[in-house]
């Protein structure tokens, strides 16, 4: 009899052992399946090319001359359009001469001195001394927060005066802050109008998509055409870089104020206005203090591309370094513009804080500032007089770790040329050149059909649409090979980062320090401009797809580890306490209910991952890449407006088409496990 | 209503128009609630206050569509219409009135649609069809302007989940409304004490909302809604997140100021003893409908159907039940007498609940007695204890 059971226990296990089996196996098919009829499309169109020779690779007689149309609209623009009582040229010179006043005014504050000739005589303001700024700067962190920031802005200020990039940051700081407000003012109102009536959102939102999605390059042609060679369109081109965040931060910000909020300020009788300023801006502070913080770091990021079209200052020094690839002073140049970024985020997250506690009288008032701030600058307007020493800070006595970075960059330039060239060579011929053979020589039609089935699966006709729409428009316009290479680029660099950054993430989560101080890291790399990661790459792998690749990787490794991070930590505990009463091990804990739950977000990150990709494949278009950015680029320096804004609207199609694919995923994935409300 | 009203004719009777002496009876029924009911006939006659607020056919849909649907179906859409194109009913056909000086309670299932309800009344949300009337007037009708200034000097609100400005102190926050009027600081600082003081939470007025528990937070809502003095005041699960000692505290707080006061009070709760201990009338909704409006005891003595009877199967009918409800009447000739002694009358509005402790004291028979002290009926020992114990027996 026990023999019986045992075999009936036996069997039964076998027996399921095997459905398990054989639902596994099915489900792996269905897994498989779509991937399968992928690449059956790819395949059977590929077969379709050798007979139809326009299915692979799209005639050349073909194309429709687009960008040769945008230039002339925009030579007819500039030269001929004339609106009634002034032409459309002397409009936005008009604008920019607006604009130059307060730069103007700025710099004359902390660099240049403001002539007074006009009223008479050779009278000459000069501008505030360096110590003034310090001591204004320390002021600020004080009455804003306390010593310690107070420290903090003193010390990256005196970091940049003893290193010799006073001048120049000066110069930078001056646009900055002129920009910043604009650019903040512009987004905030922008974002009001767009959060008042949903016509107005549907205007300006795709705006926004696709102006965040364009390479900035694409956008400073036509700035430099309309607004000539100079500091203030360079001011120009950072203000519409800048706002854009700021309109979705402020929208977000108003959106989500909770209706019981705006209910009670509706019962207790608020007019519009009233409304506005009282319930929901206030309500909406904090996400426009992010975007406000926002602003300030891509103003900070656009320091650098900024000096291609005229801006002076840091910007242009780290560009001019890195042309004659000078590491050290290029290094010393992008850290004070990161010196720069940090103080500035920091004293504008502690106006953000204080901002919230005004009401209840803490920290300064503002006659104490003020008058603080005066005995400063009298203070040292007087040290100035009797030490010229405190008014410029003299040359000698600058120090320079330039050499130091050179000598090092040689030393193992001399030390592991091998093993860098060995690495390069390996990359490029086992991985990047047949990868990049192979998807140029895919048909394009092929490649398309396929993105087209699998919006289709994703997501609907709608979709599928788009995803057509937008891969025809790079064909037509006759860029597709072009685009092509940016997506290799760009989906390796994304491949790679994704891979280090979600186990980075994973490794890193539950680990409260680890996470800590990652987060501190994190919080450093984003506020390096983009060129600065491309300095250390070139020395090491010299110009080319490898350092490419490389830069873009650091560059692009920084949000997928943070949605990872996020993703997994913000599993409600209810969840893991429950799973952990089940039994669950770490491991299980991990595999089973952390990562199914947090896939969304990393998703999510995977999709900012490869958007920052894509921004950075432009920009590497400087050290020698052949692709759209490159195009871009080429534009910028010939001054072609239709080549640039074609090229750019290219590379804003691959980003949207991935973005919309991956987005549709992520929802695709939500449903499944039950996320969606 | 006919119980009350028959009362009601009685108290104004010209041929038994004497003073009344104070009978004891209205020591007996001097407990929450009964008193405010008493003041409140007393000082308005019906017949001279027309309703303060009277809602008239409200319909209010949510979906795609709602004034199209409406129309397609002759504005008298069924619950299987709505349910066949996915509108949700949160409001249909509401007609009632509300009283001057009334404490009005909605009450019904959680989604029954009484926060809509009262949405609607205070026009937070536009009604699909139907007619709100405020005064006498149209609140559809009235300009933007207008509904601002009516919300300032006339309506008070306290929401459900509290509502309160995050970026603003306690205090700032009591004191809105009045800073949105253009009140000066002072001024508006010191009315925000004492309705803070009122509530019970003087100390805490530096405080921002979310350094408060739930039931703070609740009461800071409460004295906001109270800072300006409204006419007509809103009050949406008030006391829900409140624990069962402050919210009775409240409760007292709340009848002592209406005492006072005489504001017309639309009250949401789920709770049938706070129902029961505040309510002038109560109104049952369902599904967006109500169902039945009446005082506890007509809810419970003569519910409009099953639901209704099976939403009050909980109450205790010791509670809501008078004693005029269960007495024995008295022959005509009996009523031209007067009780022997005070001690052994109740007043024939008294709950049974009240009367309960003179009864077990006094022996097997009580006199009932109106308004003026005559008697209108005996009250067995038996009866009494039947519905005392009745939720036991069941
Ligand atoms: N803005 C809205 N959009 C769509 N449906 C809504 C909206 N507001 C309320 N509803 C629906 O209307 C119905 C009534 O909601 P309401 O909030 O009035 O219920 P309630 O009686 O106050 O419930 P509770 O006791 O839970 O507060 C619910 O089914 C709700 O889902
Ligand atoms: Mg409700």
């Amino acid at each position: 009899m026990t023999t019986t059971t045992k075999d009936r226990a036996l069997q039964s296990v076998l027996f399921s052992a095997a459905a398990d089996c054989r639902t596994l196996a099915r489900r792996g098919v269905e897994r498989l399946r779509p991937l399968a009829i992928v690449l059956a499309i790819v395949a059977g169109v590929g077969l379709a090319g050798r007979h139809l020779g326009w299915i692979d690779a799209y005639p050349d007689s073909w194309i429709v001359p687009l960008k040769d149309w945008i230039s002339a609209a925009m030579a007819w623009l500039l030269h001929e359009c004339n609106l009634g009582l002034f032409t459309f040229k002397e409009m936005t010179r008009s604008i920019s001469w607006l604009i130059s006043w307060p730069l103007k005014g700025a710099q004359g504050l902390l660099y240049q001195g403001i002539d007074l000739s006009i009223l008479g005589g050779s009278w000459r303001l000069p501008h505030l001394p360096w110590a003034a700024v310090v001591g204004i700067g320390a002021l600020l962190g004080l009455s804003l927060q306390g010593w310690r920031l107070a420290a903090m802005t003193a010390g990256g200020l005196l970091y940049l005066v003893l290193f010799g990039q006073w001048e120049s940051a000066m110069e930078t700081l001056a646009s900055v802050i002129i920009a910043v407000p604009l650019g903040a003012l512009l987004g905030m109102v922008l974002g009001i109008i767009s959060a008042r009536t949903k016509t107005a959102e549907a205007a300006i939102r795709p705006v926004l998509d696709l102006m965040q999605t364009v390479p900035i390059f694409a956008y400073l042609v036509p700035i430099l055409f309309l607004f000539g060679f100079g500091p203030v369109s360079a001011m120009i081109g950072t203000i519409i870089y800048a706002a854009p965040p700021m309109v979705r931060c402020t929208l977000m910000g108003l959106r989500s104020v909770p209706a019981d909020v705006v209910e009670s300020g509706l019962v207790s009788g608020c007019s519009r206005r009233q409304m506005l300023f009282k319930i929901f801006l206030p309500s909406a502070l904090p996400e426009i203090m992010v975007g406000l913080n926002q602003v300030i770091m891509l103003s900070l990021n656009m320091v650098i591309i900024a000096s291609m079209i005229g801006a002076g200052g840091l910007g242009y020094d780290v560009l001019n370094a890195l042309r004659q690839l000078k590491i050290g002073r290029g290094l010393e140049a992008g850290l004070s513009i990161v010196v720069l970024a940090v103080i500035l985020d920091r004293l504008s997250q502690a106006a953000a804080r204080k901002s919230k506690m005004r009401e209840r009288g803490i920290g300064w008032t503002r006659r104490k500032s003020l008058a603080a701030a005066a005995a400063v600058i009298i203070l040292t307007g007087g040290a100035s007089v009797l030490w010229d020493g405190f008014y410029v800070y003299p040359e000698s006595w600058s120090v320079t770790t330039a050499p130091f970075w050179e000598g090092a960059m040689t030393w193992i330039n001399l030390h592991f040329y091998d093993f860098f060239y060995g690495l390069r060579n390996l990359l490029l011929i086992y991985i990047l050149m047949p990868v990049k053979k192979f998807l140029v020589e895919l048909p394009w039609a092929g490649v398309v059909a396929a993105l087209a089935f699998i919006s289709y699966r994703l997501q609907g006709v709608r979709l599928l649409l788009v995803t057509v729409g937008l891969c025809l428009f790079i064909t037509v316009t006759g860029y597709w090979e072009k685009a092509i290479i940016t997506v290799y680029l760009c989906g390796i660099g994304a491949l790679l980062s994704s891979l280090g950054g979600i186990f980075i993430g994973i490794c890193a989560a539950g680990h409260r320090r680890l996470t800590g101080a990652l987060n501190l890291l994190l919080d450093t790399l984003q506020t390096l401009p983009a060129f600065v990661y491309l300095m250390p790459c070139v020395i090491l792998f010299r110009v080319g797809d490898v350092s490419a690749l490389i830069a873009i990787v650091a560059y692009a490794v920084v949000p997928v580890i943070r949605y990872t991070l996020h993703g997994i930590s913000q599993v409600p505990t209810p969840v893991l306490e429950s799973s952990r009463i089940s039994g669950c091990s770490k491991r299980q804990l991990l595999v089973k209910v952390q990562l199914p739950l947090a896939l969304p977000d990393i998703v999510l990150g995977i999709n900012q991952t490869i958007m920052m990709a894509l921004s950075m494949v432009v920009i590497t278009a400087l050290i020698g890449t052949r692709d759209l950015g490159q195009e871009v680029y080429m534009a910028l320096t010939k001054a072609d407006i239709g080549r640039g804004l074609v090229a750019g609207v290219g590379v804003a199609c691959i980003a949207t088409v991935t973005d919309r694919l991956m987005q549709a995923y992520i929802s695709a994935i939500k449903h499944k496990t039950g996320q969606t409300p | 209503m006919d119980e009350r009203q028959r009362c009601h004719l009685e108290e104004v009777d010209p041929v038994n128009g004497k003073a009344p002496d104070r009978p004891e009876a209205f020591r007996l029924r001097a407990g929450a609630g009964s008193g405010e009911r008493m003041t409140l006939q007393q000082t308005i006659p019906p017949e001279e206050a027309g309703p303060k607020l009277a809602c008239r056919n409200v319909w209010k849909l949510f979906g795609p569509h709602p004034r199209r649907f409406m129309t397609k179906h002759g504005n008298n859409p069924s619950l299987e219409d709505l349910a066949a194109r996915n509108y949700i009913g949160a409001a249909r056909r509401v007609t009632l009135d509300i009283y001057q000086g009334e404490i009005f309670v909605i009450m019904g299932l959680s989604g029954s649609g009484k926060s809509t309800l009262v949405r609607c009344m205070s026009r937070l949300v536009d009604p699909t069809i139907g007619e709100i009337i405020l005064d006498g007037r149209d609140l559809s009708r009235v300009s933007e302007r207008e509904l601002i200034e009516l919300r300032r000097h006339k309506m008070g609100m306290v929401f459900q989940h509290f509502g309160l400005l995050p970026h603003r102190d306690v205090i700032d926050n009591v004191a809105f409304p009045l800073e949105v009027q253009g009140i000066g600081r002072k001024t508006r600082e010191k009315r925000a004490r004492e309705v803070l003081e009122l509530v019970g939470l003087k100390d805490r007025e530096c405080n921002m909302p979310n350094e408060l528990s739930g039931g703070e937070q609740q009461r800071v809502g409460i004295a906001r809604s109270l800072a300006v003095e409204p006419e007509i005041w809103f009050l949406d699960e008030p006391f829900s997140a409140l624990d069962p000692l402050i919210r009775s505290e409240m409760q007292e707080e709340f009848l002592r100021l209406q005492r006072m006061l005489h504001k017309t009070i639309v009250f949401i709760t789920h709770d049938f003893d706070e129902a029961i201990r505040l309510a002038d009338r109560i109104a049952i909704m369902k599904d967006g409908e109500v169902i039945q409006v009446g005082t506890a005891e007509e809810l419970v003595t003569a519910p409009a159907d099953d639901y209704v009877v099976e939403f009050t199967s909980k109450v205790p009918r010791a509670k809501v039940m008078s004693a005029q409800s269960i007495m024995e009447a008295a022959s005509p000739q009996a009523g031209k007498c007067r009780p022997l002694t005070e001690e052994c009358t109740v007043h024939c509005e008294a709950k049974v609940e009240e009367v309960a402790p003179a009864i077990l004291a006094n022996g097997q028979r009580l006199s009932v007695v109106d308004d003026d002290g005559k008697v209108v009926g005996y009250l067995r020992r038996k009866t009494v204890l039947g519905v005392l114990f009745e939720g036991e027996q069941q």
